[in-house]
């Protein structure tokens, strides 16, 4: 049944990939990081109960806040470098 | 009871695979990011509660237990976050959503 669960989640994370290197946008290609990472900690978390090592899911409490950090930084850059561009006016 | 447990948290998790698996379904199935981000975000937040939600009931009361807890709790809260500022930032940069010709375009702009 974990195996099941596992196989899933790795055919989402193979899906995702593709989507982020075909989008068309930057914001296609941020979807699918963000829909890689949270299948990522759901796949850490799998790792962890069937190995029984509490310190995986550790590994996917940090990956998640990682994560949720990556993203807002990435918009974030894009949206400061828009504001740039309009005080230089061009 | 154990075999309840047992057959609850397999239900859990294969209906949390199926619904991941819709999710990346409707990454490649629909025509723009808003509706894409739909399809994504709906799916991610159900097929995240589900899947570790399975996991629990698979790991008994323990520390285990209230680790998976916590990462229900940080992604429930930072999922919808992300979805929220990834559309607000895509809806003032990104290109025009795309609308049936009754449908009115009003771009946000402050």
């Amino acid at each position: 049944m974990f195996l099941a669960v596992s196989v899933a989640i790795i055919v989402v994370l193979v899906l995702a990939l593709v989507r982020a290197f075909l989008g068309p946008t930057l914001f296609d290609r941020i979807l699918a990081v963000n829909m890689f990472g949270t299948k990522i900690v759901l796949l850490v978390a799998v790792l962890g109960v069937v190995s029984d090592q509490p310190s995986f899911v550790d590994i996917a409490l940090v990956y998640a806040l990682i994560n949720f950090i990556a993203i807002i930084a990435v918009l974030r850059f894009f949206e400061y470098d828009r504001r740039t561009r309009e005080r230089k006016g061009s | 009871m154990e075999l309840l447990i047992d057959v609850a948290s397999w239900v859990c998790l294969l209906t949390g695979g199926f619904l991941g698996i819709t999710g990346a379904i409707g990454l490649f199935r629909f025509p723009d990011v808003y509706t894409r981000l739909h399809a994504a975000s709906v799916t991610d937040t159900s097929c995240m509660g589900l899947i570790i939600l399975g996991l629990m009931l698979q790991a008994g009361f323990g520390m285990m237990f209230l680790k998976l807890l916590l990462v229900i709790l940080i992604l429930a809260y930072t999922s919808p976050t992300v979805a929220h500022i990834l559309i607000k930032t895509a809806r003032r940069e990104g290109p025009e959503p795309i609308l049936d010709n009754k449908g009115k375009n009003h771009r946000h702009r402050d």
